[in-house]
């Protein structure tokens, strides 16, 4: 099942470039029935992958929502097939800046900017090439969400059941700032060069800084109390340096570090942008209730009181729209201390409302 | 149809075949899952307890969470047969506003709530000088969320004061139907169906 990809030809973007080639690589999990009406498509968040549900083969951890995908657990794989392809612009076998141009180089800076409408148009045509007309449903946490959002406005007669979990139909300017943040540190590593660094020595300092701000974004000032307080790291007393005194800039400083591991720096800085310009409002006039009218996709909307990248406001935006279009939509305010992390976790009250979302 | 709180079952019964209901306050969904089974209604709710919210999902139910207080205003006008407050009114801060709204959202409206004149309530007052614990009312008045207590000829003035039409009512003394007259005093529970 491991590492399947599939090459699907040129892609239009809403920039109006055209990639010429275009590459999904994506994991599945369980059986595909024969009618072919069983499949779910899951939707990876920024820094996630395909490996959903499976070992990452670089990292060897465990797939990152084993906790809602598998046998008899919500997002049920003796009953589901699930797809998680790999977003477009991400590095782990899609198309994206680390993939070779036309003339054989990386695109580095040279990849068109994306957007997240162009990520979801890619995994259609990855459906349209697996031979799958509808999804039961299309289920993704923060970014994830973000293209569920987009699959149900764009594709509604393929989406039965959409589940957008601590997301929002809008980049605030609050999260572009500290995307902003990320970038900046990335292009002042002096390794960054512009993005043409493939053949000497990538920028791991930008990009670990840019993930150790991302980080503090994703968990919640009582999570980082709980779990580090003002506890010394290896120490008895504070050095009066700038070693890593505290625990939580030993942890923040190893986060930063395993992550460029694993990710591209360029990679980081497409995807990034295109969450920014994510505005699903802005297409339909400054109405987000006109980009479902008239649909009979069934939505559920999931938030977490923490949160404060995606916070609940955000999710009830969402909500209200879908009522103003008339759509069927549940939403929960689920309570969690570990904030936007929260979707990735064992959150009480999700595991039933998934499973009951999805029936 | 049996599990359902005598009300329910009252306002279940009620309902006619493929309607739009809209439950606020649904609880764990348990109305609207019945009437979803036995009757195909387009069944949505707005709850506010996260828990409970969480159970109505799991039911393949389609609920918000919600304030009737602050979050009526996003219902468009008419889009539902019948809009459905249980028990619900006398924990509202503004029941008047609660049942205009009620009236906007559904063409009918069903309202059930504990009545505040029942014998046993007015005794209790009366005789005790404590504020009643009944088994409707089992919550001190420190700790009820009832804040908000309604009786029979109480609900029957609003109705009249936002120009509502009472289409038809029960009344009931624990799981049993009681007569229209006297319900002021007889009645421990009612349940009224209501057009604007």
């Amino acid at each position: 099942m491991a590492g399947q990809a599939r090459v699907l030809g040129a892609l239009t973007l809403d920039s109006g470039e055209v990639l010429p080639e275009l590459t999904v690589a994506y994991e599945t999990y369980g059986t595909l029935n024969e009618d072919r009406s069983n499949a779910i498509l899951v939707c990876h968040a920024l820094t996630m992958d395909q490996y959903a549900a499976s070992t990452h083969p670089i990292t060897g951890k465990p797939g990152w929502w084993l906790n809602l995908i598998g046998p008899g657990k919500p997002i049920d794989l003796d009953r589901y097939f699930v797809i998680c392809p790999n977003v477009l612009g991400s590095c782990l076998g899609t198309t994206g800046p680390t993939s070779p141009a036309p003339d054989g180089k990386p695109w580095g800076m040279r990849f068109p900017v994306i957007t997240i409408a162009d990520m979801v148009r890619a995994q259609a045509k990855l459906l349209d090439a697996l031979g799958i007309e509808q999804l039961h449903a299309v289920v993704g946490g923060s970014m994830g969400g973000m293209q569920v959002l987009s699959w149900a406005a764009l594709y509604p007669e393929r989406v039965r059941n959409a589940a957008a979990i601590a997301t929002a139909a809008r980049h605030s300017a609050q999260n572009i700032a500290f995307h902003e943040v990320g970038r900046q540190a990335i292009m002042a590593d002096p390794h960054w060069a512009g993005g043409d660094y493939y053949e000497g020595t990538p920028p791991t300092s930008g990009l670990a800084v840019a993930r150790m701000a991302a980080h503090i974004t994703y968990l919640s000032e009582a999570g980082l109390t709980e779990k580090f307080g003002r506890r010394l790291q290896d120490r008895d007393a504070k050095s009066f340096g700038f070693d890593a005194d505290f625990q939580i800039e030993s942890y923040l400083r190893h986060q930063g570090v395993s992550f460029t591991d694993r990710f591209d720096a360029n990679s980081y800085l497409y995807i990034t942008r295109a969450m920014d310009y994510f505005d699903l409002a802005e297409a339909h006039g400054g109405k987000l209730a006109a980009a479902y009218e008239g649909t009979s996709t069934r939505f559920c909307v999931v938030s977490f009181d923490t949160d404060w990248l995606y916070p609940t406001s955000e999710s009830r935006e969402i909500v209200h729209a879908l009522m103003a279009a008339g759509a069927e939509v549940s939403f929960v305010e689920l309570s969690s201390p570990f904030g936007h992390d929260a979707f990735l976790l064992n959150t009480p009250g999700m595991d039933q409302i998934v499973a009951g979302f999805l029936g | 149809m049996s599990g359902l709180r005598p009300d329910l079952r009252i306002i279940a019964s009620s309902i006619t075949e493929g309607a739009s209901v809209l439950d606020i306050g649904c609880g764990d969904g348990a109305l609207l899952a019945d009437l979803k089974h036995n009757k195909q209604v387009r069944a949505r709710g707005l709850e506010l307890d996260a828990a409970n919210v969480a159970s109505a999902v799991a039911k393949g139910l389609s609920v918000v969470q919600g304030d009737a207080d602050t979050d009526l205003a996003t219902y468009m006008s008419g889009s539902f047969d019948y809009a459905v407050l249980s028990q619900t009114l006398q924990t509202v801060r503004r029941p008047d506003l609660v049942l205009r709204e009620l009236l906007r959202i559904g063409r009918h409206a069903f309202v059930s709530f504990p009545n505040f004149a029942h014998w046993r309530v007015r005794g209790s007052l009366l005789f005790g000088g404590r504020m009643p614990v009944t088994r409707l009312l089992p919550e001190r008045w420190y700790d009820t969320p009832n804040i908000h207590h309604v009786t029979v000829d109480d609900f029957r003035a609003l109705a009249a004061e936002i120009g509502a039409t009472i289409e038809e009512c029960w009344f009931l003394r624990g799981d049993r139907r009681t007569t229209r007259t006297g319900a002021n005093l007889l009645a421990e529970h009612a349940v009224f169906l209501l057009r604007a």
